[in-house]
């Protein structure tokens, strides 16, 4: 397996659990299951073990690899440097020999296979890929000067739909030039590869890129920050050469104009950071620029912020295979209660993922009263 | 074993109760050298109530109970070495009350040594609490109960030194308080009763289960430095201690010596740390800490080292992130060391002693001291890296540690969180008279014999 020659490495010593503050376990699957056995260095040993012999496979040995929601935070924290860039490289290493051996949970089985068969997690037919836009009188793809990439999540998901209707809507009216793909637009694959099926990843790289080559796309704006790093990141770039943003780093460059706009009167606003968008890519600035352009908007900072975040839990493929499930300890449900502490009254996000997680956690923690998701756009247009 | 583990999936929901092979494996052993051992059940207990169930079932089945903290002690303490139930209690993490003026916070056994460090930093940013070297998952109440020590050791002793009381589960199901709270709602103190913390601490959880713990609390003042004082001259090291301690100024007095890298090599380095409330006072109190070591100085047999921002900074953060990083200097995930507790007269002779063990047992080293109170004892630290992927390089360390700690018992020493080998050799050399109480103490407590046994195994 590729970078098992780091497994024996990890001391145990636990830093990857923690931000740098150290003011609550910042590990995903940690948090939530809390035996140290789903903590990086669990998974570290547990894998050197599985490679050794000393563990067979088993249900037990891939939740908790695939319950790794990819966040990075291990990454981020580990002091180790001689081999901490490789953490996550050696759990998706494993993932990979998983789904090679075939011992993944069902769960993820049955997402890869979807993919596989549908072409997106939802099972829904190509046709709904381009409902979302109705009504938008957004141009199909033809030149200009952005492709606007919606993603699974934000063509055929209900919370995913009413983003991608916000942002692309506000690209619009801030006059970005930008057309879609509609039904002609294909998953990123960024779950796929995170979930360790390299050969449906390279196969959605093929179709994309064939895409993007045959309308001659130069600039792509991602919905989410899952499609944005994969883009940016892990697809080939001496293949096609590709200019990738995320939403909020366009909006961020039209700070000026979203100020004129009119806003709701003032009000707190908390922010979180996405996985892909922050840890992964380190923009963290672009999405606090949109929201202090804002007139009235007063940004609250969580203890756990910018390269400290702690994942809403959907990051890895675990939106859809949940295996960090919706008790009381999820991710999810703890990141809420800490934008509820800081009074905020808004918790703002920038990922349909993060978007979907973080409502349903809202309601779970019954803290509806106190607290509303929106995202970035939905906020500057005062939706609800 | 399926009813056991029904039972204790009733106790703590099914959730929080494995008896899976992934479990197993990891409770088994620490990140230090011992071989490893498995337990049955590994259970995560979240409240005092549950602790009381699972302690009232494995007296009733007979089963054997490791209590267990961050798991980062090193020389296998929490490894279930005749099999029963490892009693994670990482989720036992609640700060229940800082109280400022009497300066004391009151926590659960398993709150991590970072948390509570980032509690007091913004709630009550005037105090802090004595941060040992281990990373911050190490716990408030694992580190207590150890006779851990840290970064105000120099001011104010052992951690156990700064206990104010506890809360425990005997082994034989009752909950009982120690300490002030066993009499009144505040947890002051120890004092003026009979003072039974005694009969936990130092006994690596063969005698109760520690849920809760009150530690004492410290002025954390804004302004802080660190100054090296340098020599080549072991011998010379128990007078800079004797001086340095004399003054009563620094928080934290701590030697390191290592050969690599090059220059470091054949010095002892010794980091003060020292921290005020003006500026005024930092220069102050630095100015008295130098004057201390004037005749050295004077007679060029020492002096302060420049230090690089970097390394100040470093020298500064509690805990050091980067003294974990020793475990890589292999390549290979692993370090262990023996804690000598012994006099600071015995300095030199330790010094030369890890070098030579280290030379006997082909392994590289790092040695170091941290001063207990002012200058009453020290904890000297002989640490040895190692190869996880590799056995004999394992083996290597493990001889250079049973080696050193027989050399430290040899000079007058008591090695810290002993290894069962090392408990053994301690035992070897304890006062029978002792022994025998250490006997009638835990047959008292512990009539069936369940609380981590294996380890201060008397008879």
């Amino acid at each position: 397996m590729e970078f098992a020659d780091i497994l024996h490495r990890c001391f145990r010593c636990g830093y990857c659990k923690f931000p740098n503050n150290y003011q609550d376990f910042n590990c995903p699957s940690y948090s939530k299951f809390r035996f140290e056995t789903y903590s990086p260095g669990g998974r570290m040993w547990l894998l050197r073990a599985w490679l050794n012999g000393e563990m067979k496979s088993s249900a037990r040995l891939a939740e908790i690899l695939f319950s790794c929601a990819t966040c990075g935070n291990c990454v981020e924290h580990c002091v180790f440097p001689k081999f901490k860039d490789d953490i996550l490289h050696a759990f998706l290493a494993a993932r990979e020999e998983m789904v090679n051996q075939g011992t993944v949970p069902p769960a993820v089985r049955d997402y890869l296979k979807t993919l596989q068969v549908h072409g997106n997690p939802y099972k829904l037919p190509r046709l709904e890929r381009e409902k979302w836009k109705h009504g938008l009188n957004l141009e199909s793809y033809s030149g200009q000067e952005y492709l606007f990439h919606a993603g699974c999540v934000g063509s055929l998901d209900e919370r995913g739909i009413k983003m991608a209707r916000s942002v692309a809507g506000l690209l619009k009216k801030l006059g970005v030039s930008l057309g879609t793909l509609g039904i002609e637009e294909n998953c990123d694959g960024n779950e796929a590869l995170a979930l360790g099926e390299k050969g449906v990843f390279q196969s959605l790289v093929e179709k994309n890129l064939q895409s993007f080559q045959r309308l001659g796309v130069k600039k792509v704006i991602t919905l989410t920050p899952h499609a944005y790093h994969a883009f940016k990141n892990d697809y080939p770039k001496d293949a096609y050469p590709l200019e990738v943003f995320h939403y909020t780093q366009i909006l961020s460059a039209q700070a000026k104009k979203l100020s004129a706009l009119p806003t709701p009167s003032s009000f707190r606003v908390t922010y979180h950071d996405p996985c892909y968008l922050g840890r992964h890519n380190k923009e963290y600035q672009a999405p606090r620029k949109i929201l202090k352009s804002i007139s009235g908007l007063q940004l609250l900072e969580m203890g756990r912020a910018k390269e400290n975040a702690f994942c809403c839990g959907g990051g890895g493929g675990n939106f859809f295979t949940e295996l960090l499930g919706s008790g009381a300890e999820s991710p999810a449900r703890a990141r809420v209660r800490e934008a509820a502490d800081t009074n905020a009254s808004v918790l703002a996000v920038a990922c349909p993922n993060c978007a979907k997680m973080l409502d349903d956690a809202v309601k779970s923690e019954n803290l509806e009263e106190k607290i509303v998701v929106k995202e970035i756009s939905e906020i500057i247009q005062g939706a609800a | 074993m399926e009813d056991v583990y029904k039972e204790l999936a009733q106790i703590v929901g099914p959730s929080y109760v494995s008896n899976q092979p992934e479990e197993r494996f990891i409770y088994s052993r620490d990140p230090g050298t011992m071989e490893p051992c498995e337990p049955d059940f590994v259970v995560l207990p979240g409240t005092t109530g549950e602790v009381q169930k699972i302690v009232l079932l494995a007296n009733r089945k007979k089963i054997p109970l490791v209590p267990m903290g961050g798991g980062l002690v090193l020389s296998g303490l929490s490894r279930a070495l005749k099999g029963g139930i490892v009693l994670d209690l990482k989720r036992m993490n609640r700060i229940l009350e800082v109280n400022e003026k009497s300066r004391y916070a009151l926590v659960e056994a398993g709150t991590s040594q970072g948390m509570l460090q980032a509690y007091l930093k913004k709630n009550h940013p005037t105090l802090k609490h004595s941060i040992p070297d281990s990373p911050p998952m190490a716990t408030i109440g694992g580190n207590v109960l150890i006779h851990g020590s840290g970064h105000l050791s120099h001011a104010a002793g052992f951690h156990s030194d700064m206990l104010n009381g506890l809360e425990v589960v005997l082994p034989t199901g009752e909950v009982v308080k120690i300490g002030s709270c066993s009499t009144s709602p505040y947890w002051f103190g120890r004092a003026p009763l009979p003072d039974l913390a005694g009969l936990f601490l130092g006994w690596f959880g063969t005698t109760g289960v520690v849920t809760k713990l009150a530690i004492k609390l410290y002025p954390n003042r804004p302004y802080q430095d660190v100054g090296v004082f340098v020599t080549e001259d072991p011998d010379l090291v128990p007078e800079v201690f004797y001086q340095a301690t004399g003054v009563q100024v620094a928080e934290d007095i701590t030697a390191w010596m290592t050969p690599k890298p090059e220059w470091a090599k054949g010095f002892q380095h010794i980091n003060i740390n020292y921290a005020a409330d003006t500026p005024e006072e930092l220069i102050w109190k630095r100015n008295l800490i130098r004057a201390s070591l004037k005749g050295l100085i004077s007679r060029k047999v020492g002096g302060f080292l420049p230090l690089p921002p970097p390394m100040k900074k470093n020298f500064l953060e509690a805990p050091q992130t980067t003294l974990a990083q020793f475990a890589d200097v292999r390549k290979g995930g692993g370090f262990e060391y023996v804690g000598g507790i012994m006099p600071i007269d015995l300095f030199p002779k330790a010094y030369r002693v890890g070098i030579e063990v280290a030379a006997r047992q082909g392994t590289t080293y790092s040695t170091g001291a941290r001063i207990i109170g002012l200058g009453h004892c020290m904890m000297f630290f002989f640490a040895y890296p190692f190869n996880r992927a590799d056995e004999a390089d394992v083996d290597r360390a493990r001889r250079a540690l049973e080696e050193t700690n027989r050399e430290v018992l040899e000079m007058g020493g008591i090695p810290w969180k002993a290894e069962v080998p090392a408990q053994k050799q301690i035992i070897g050399r304890m006062d029978a008279g002792t022994l025998n109480l250490m006997d009638r103490i835990r047959t008292m407590l512990d009539p069936k014999g369940i609380m981590n046994p294996g380890n201060w195994e008397v008879r």
